[in-house]
């Protein structure tokens, strides 16, 4: 796929909570395809020390009006000044980067997602409901006040929720969800993104089920676009690189 | 209308910008943001004798102004290139110039020898500089009689032009320089990274796998420029300048340092068109100073004792 840079220009930098926002891009007409999965490398302006770019997973993508969402955590000094962009500026991307997740065999899919993994799925809701899938969200989250548009995700799917301390939806981690103790027999892929230790339990979880899974991985990254070879990832290929190879894997080709 | 050419050994660049290994893949990874035969040269990714898989992950922490990696080489090997790579690149309407490494002097003197061949090649970049891997690389660029030999050995197989890219991490720069002058290099081009490491405080860790690895970006453009400066007065045979180029005003200052040419790394992760703009940048430079030839830039350095 071609790779561009463009300026988009913020139409909201909408809050979701302490950690979280949503900011919406306005970009060219008409916006290259977006698949879901795949990344911007945004670089980040009037920020001292913050020299790279940041990679982020696409949101949600509205080709009608040409917006593209992202939703990121503040997480250092580069975050914290995305957070604080106001409609009107101006916000530099090399786009769209990385692979995306594949059509499944069937049509229920299972999609997992934690804390701000849950980024590139709202994208892959909107595309499989798209292909007539039926895609059911089940998210994980420290606190019922990290929850993110779950009415959106609504939209293209059923929504269970966990939370570390019972805020929201069931108590307990989200790869214990009483769920997934009773799942239907005709899932066909499970998609998850979210932190490791919890993507690792997902896909053990999977392949004891005998359901292909997609792990969307996060890594550091320099380059974003397969040139520098810094951000690798050992699978039972070799050494592969999340930015081109990824950031979407099959879970049984990590080795992790 | 000004003239930006210039000439490395017997090699003519159509201007000065070339793009450093190791941070522009084979070219291909840029091309949808730029028209790679604006440029002087391309070096390309450092090869060796036989693939290698580089080192373990993280291989790199973005640090104040630039960033450490620790890649190791990562590449599938001469004949793979040979076979495999460059079938798509040698129709780019510029140079293609090969970093060469390995662990051994017969390993690099089998690459440079194999390269020797490629007609669209004309010219290596002698890697004795790479400070990521445990063989080879750095240890005949920090060892003055290693860098001679390397170099020597090298220059019977390879007869076009030899560049030796030189590592930073010794005490007089520009006693490398000379050794690898004398051994029959054509040019040299430097600085490589500069062996650094970054410490995760929390985990009392190290943060890349490696524990050291090679500082990049403007955090060591003025130690390069320096080394430079240090390194044109002390040869005859062209400077290609590299460290921390991140606009057209930096590479002007390497050239006014001493370089003929200069290599833009880091960079193109921040801004994948920059090349392009530091070409455009030396030109309006030029015309805005009246200075009818880039080559009357370099070494053009005033100094008032």
């Amino acid at each position: 796929m071609k790779k561009f840079i463009h300026d988009f220009q913020i139409i909201s930098n909408r809050r979701i909570n302490e950690d979280y926002f949503v900011l919406s891009l306005s970009g060219i007409q008409p916006l290259p395809e977006i698949r879901p999965g795949q990344f911007v490398q945004v670089r980040v302006d009037n920020s001292q020390n913050t020299f790279l770019r940041r990679p982020f997973s696409v949101y949600d993508v509205n080709y009608k009006q040409s917006i593209l969402y992202l939703l990121i955590q503040i997480v250092g000094e580069g975050t914290k000044v995305l957070s604080e962009l106001k409609s009107g500026e101006v916000l530099n991307l090399v786009y769209p980067l990385g692979n995306s997740f594949s059509l499944p065999d069937g049509k229920k899919v299972l999609i997992i997602g934690g804390g701000v993994g849950v980024a590139p799925l709202m994208l892959l809701g909107r595309w499989l409901r798209e292909q007539k899938m039926e895609p059911v969200f089940l998210f994980g989250y420290r606190n019922s006040g990290l929850l993110v548009d779950i009415d959106l995700f609504t939209g293209f799917g059923k929504v269970h929720i966990a939370t570390d301390d019972g805020s929201a939806g069931e108590k307990g981690v989200v790869t214990q969800h009483s769920f997934l103790h009773n799942v239907p027999g005709d899932i066909s892929m499970v998609y998850t993104c979210g932190p490791e230790v919890m993507m690792k339990a997902v896909a053990l979880w999977a392949e004891n089920n005998g359901i292909p899974c997609e792990v969307s991985l996060e890594t550091y990254m320099a380059c974003g676009i397969g040139a520098c070879l810094c951000c690798a990832q050992e699978t039972v290929h070799g050494i592969s690189h999340v930015c081109t190879d990824g950031p979407v894997f099959n879970s049984k080709e990590l080795v992790w | 209308m000004v003239n930006l050419g210039v000439n490395i050994g017997n090699l003519h660049l159509k201007n000065p910008v070339t793009t450093a290994s190791g941070c522009f893949g084979y070219g291909t990874e840029y091309e949808d943001f730029i028209d790679l035969g604006k440029l002087g040269a391309i070096f390309v990714k450092g090869t060796t004798g036989s693939k290698r898989e580089g080192n373990p992950s993280p291989r790199t922490v973005e640090t104040s102004s630039g960033m450490l990696n620790s890649v190791g080489l990562q590449n599938k090997g001469v004949d793979y290139f040979i076979s495999n790579i460059y079938p798509e690149i040698q129709q780019y309407n510029t140079h293609i110039i090969v970093n060469v490494s390995g662990s051994t002097i017969k390993e690099y003197v089998m690459v440079a020898d194999k390269l020797n061949d490629l007609e669209k090649i004309p010219a290596i970049e002698l890697n004795i500089s790479c400070p990521n891997v445990k063989e080879g690389g750095m240890v005949f660029g920090t060892h003055r009689p290693s860098a001679i030999e390397v170099t020597t050995a090298i220059r019977k197989v390879y007869n076009k032009t030899l560049i030796v890219k030189l590592s930073p991490n010794v005490t007089s720069i520009s006693e490398f320089a000379k050794a690898v002058e004398g051994a029959g290099a054509d040019a040299v081009s430097l600085i490589n990274t500069l062996l650094g490491m970054a410490i995760d405080a929390e985990k009392q860790k190290p943060v890349l796998a490696t524990v050291t690895g090679g500082l990049s970006g403007p955090a060591i453009k003025p130690v390069a420029l320096r080394m430079v400066w240090e390194v044109y007065n002390s040869v005859k045979i062209p400077v290609i300048g590299i460290g921390g180029i991140m606009n057209a005003t930096d590479a002007i200052e390497f050239m006014l340092a001493g370089a003929t040419a200069v290599q833009i790394g880091t960079a193109n992760f921040i801004d994948p068109r920059v090349t392009v703009k530091v070409i455009n940048g030396i030109e309006d430079y030029l015309v805005k100073k009246d200075i009818t030839d880039v080559n009357n830039l370099v070494g053009a350095l005033k100094i008032v004792y």
